[in-house]
């Protein structure tokens, strides 16, 4: 398939069974609510070194928030419920609890439900304080700025992650730009966020290594330097490939990402570097779920 | 189908007890077999049609009319459907409401509320004493849903009370918020004194400053975010509370006399 002279591989994104939440949290001002969520979903790029993958899904008006504040709309994704919880726990205390004038509000309602707040009152060292409004509960915990606001609990759903795409160009700055005009219109599409820095990775994976104890290790097919040393799958031309790697609520949604983010790509033409679109997959054995290229793309075109 | 509806046809001369006219009570009864339940009536009982005339056919709605103060229990343990009174209510008005809505037009007489788990009650006039309070020998008053009181309630408002929310329009009496355990009552108008007394939790918002007792403690003035939420779950209200809005509040927890940290929040007289 060829989108503006741009060559579409004819391959597949394969991607995983995730649970996935989304919390909503709202500051005194958008810088605020900012430092808040950037905190909550740093060091959240991978689940296999961070226990899960957070980002920013958008940011939201004061019409939009529980509490009539600006805020943003953070969603998180682990591979088990269990990981979810601690770590939300966790960066709730460290990151929304201790960040001025932040307050955490469930940002999605599911059968299941994990805390928010639930275990984080006990901070309040029994000055905590609950209201029950509108049959949810909230916690009040006093603080050094006045009070923190927290939800009892928020929503967990089951979610995809490792929705992806790859793009191949003739250097470095042509990939990255590429890259981030693709971030850039992906971020527009609700439920899905872009977890690695900027929303993208330079350091795909193939599953293994030589090495006992690496149990994921650099795709080497698609490192330009290795070229001739390696079963490559890049042509001489190619020096450069950026991965943009999606976590989303549903496979609509990530087919929506990839959709937009290689549409972008491809409205810039072949004047810009990039020569062609791929995608990361394990052979189809590993993740249900198969994002395939001229599927998602023959919408496009 | 129209609304079944009882009219109250003689002054009664001692209370009756209306527990029975309830519509999860009346759902599966013909007009007969309503006509002839048995009311305790003083000493005696009466039937319901030698008291009301009966008419209507919905037994989820229920119109009282030309109701009166002697009508004890209306909505007494009501899980479903509406009331409507056209007039005062007894005593016990929505007495261990589980669910649904009771409508008085008129006033009501003390325990309104009582024991009260969920569901809504409005009261378009006054009410008395022990509103949303415990029954005797109970230690724990309303337990959840909402009151809604235009007029002006008795004394020891939410005494007991461990959740749900009261808001009164007018004023309130003597021990508003007496050993209450957990929930919010909200009052526009002026309350009596000793407000909070042996107060354990719960928040007690208050929009015109009240001469508290000295275990209350002031905390001083503050922005407290939740008020907005609690505020804009009042929005859809037909009640005065629907356009209250601020965050800006002066706190005092206690009663300090019984280890309480129950809350008094005086709103600011520029935004109440």
């Amino acid at each position: 398939m060829l989108i503006n002279g741009i060559t579409i591989d004819d391959t597949f994104a394969e991607a995983f069974n995730m649970r996935g939440t989304r919390v909503i949290i709202t500051a005194q001002n958008l810088t605020w609510a900012y430092h808040a969520a950037n905190a909550m979903t740093g060091f959240a790029t991978s689940v296999i070194g961070c226990g899960v993958e957070a980002g920013i899904e958008r940011e939201l008006t004061a019409d939009e928030t529980p509490d009539g504040r600006p805020g943003i709309s953070v969603l998180m994704f682990a591979m088990g419920s269990k990981v979810l919880m601690q770590q939300l726990e966790t960066r709730m205390g460290q990151c929304i609890l201790t960040c001025p004038t932040a307050a955490a509000f469930a940002g999605i309602t599911s059968e299941d439900n994990i805390n928010l707040g639930k275990h984080l009152r006990f901070f309040g060292d029994g000055y905590q304080t609950s209201k029950l409004m509108n049959n949810q509960r909230y916690w009040r915990i006093p603080v050094m700025d006045g009070e923190f606001l927290c939800e009892e609990t928020t929503g967990m759903v089951r979610a995809i992650g490792g929705g992806n795409f790859l793009i191949l160009a003739t250097s470095q700055p042509a990939a990255l730009a590429a890259a981030e005009r693709a971030v850039e219109a992906m971020k527009k599409i609700p439920n899905v966020i872009m977890p690695f820095p900027g929303g993208v990775v330079r350091s795909g994976s193939k599953v293994g290594s030589r090495y006992k104890t690496m149990f994921a290790s650099t795709n080497d097919a698609f490192c330009p330097t290795l070229k001739g040393v390696t079963h490559s799958e890049l042509s001489a031309d190619i020096e450069s490939v950026m991965e943009i790697v999606i976590d989303g609520m549903a496979f609509a949604d990530i087919a929506k990402a990839m959709q937009v983010g290689i549409q972008a790509i491809c409205d810039l033409g072949l004047a810009s570097g990039v020569k062609r679109i791929s995608a990361g997959n394990y052979g189809g054995k590993l993740g249900p779920h198969h994002f395939k290229l001229h599927d998602i793309m023959a919408a496009s075109v | 189908m129209t609304a079944l509806t009882f009219t109250l046809q003689k002054t009664l001369r001692f209370a009756i007890n209306c527990s029975a006219l309830t519509p999860n009570h009346l759902a599966d009864k013909s007009l007969a077999e309503i006509a002839s339940i048995m009311l305790p009536y003083g000493k005696n009982q009466l039937r319901v049609d030698e008291i009301f005339s009966i008419s209507g056919e919905n037994r989820q709605v229920i119109h009282f009319k030309n109701s009166s103060a002697a009508l004890n229990y209306l909505g007494a343990n009501m899980s479903s459907g509406e009331i409507h009174i056209a007039g005062d209510a007894g005593a016990y008005l929505g007495f261990g409401l589980k669910q649904g809505r009771i409508h008085c037009h008129g006033s009501s007489l003390a325990f309104a509320a009582c024991n009260m788990q969920n569901g809504l009650i409005q009261i378009d006039g006054n009410t008395g004493d022990f509103l949303g309070g415990a029954s005797a020998g109970l230690r724990k008053g309303m337990c959840g849903g909402l009151v809604l009181v235009k007029g002006n309630a008795g004394d020891r408002v939410g005494d007991q009370m461990r959740r749900g929310l009261i808001l009164i329009e007018g004023e309130a009496g003597d021990y508003c918020a007496s050993r209450m355990i957990a929930g919010t009552i909200g009052v526009l108008g002026q309350v009596g004194s000793y407000a909070g007394f042996n107060m354990r939790r719960g928040t007690l918002l208050l929009a015109k400053p009240a001469e508290l007792h000295a275990t209350m403690q002031n905390c001083g003035t503050h922005t407290l975010p939740f008020l907005s939420l609690m505020f804009k779950s009042f929005a859809g209200l037909d009640s005065k509370f629907a356009s209250v809005s601020t965050q800006r509040v002066q706190r005092f927890v206690g009663d300090a006399a019984c280890m309480g940290q129950g809350e008094i929040l005086l709103m600011s007289a520029n935004n109440a």
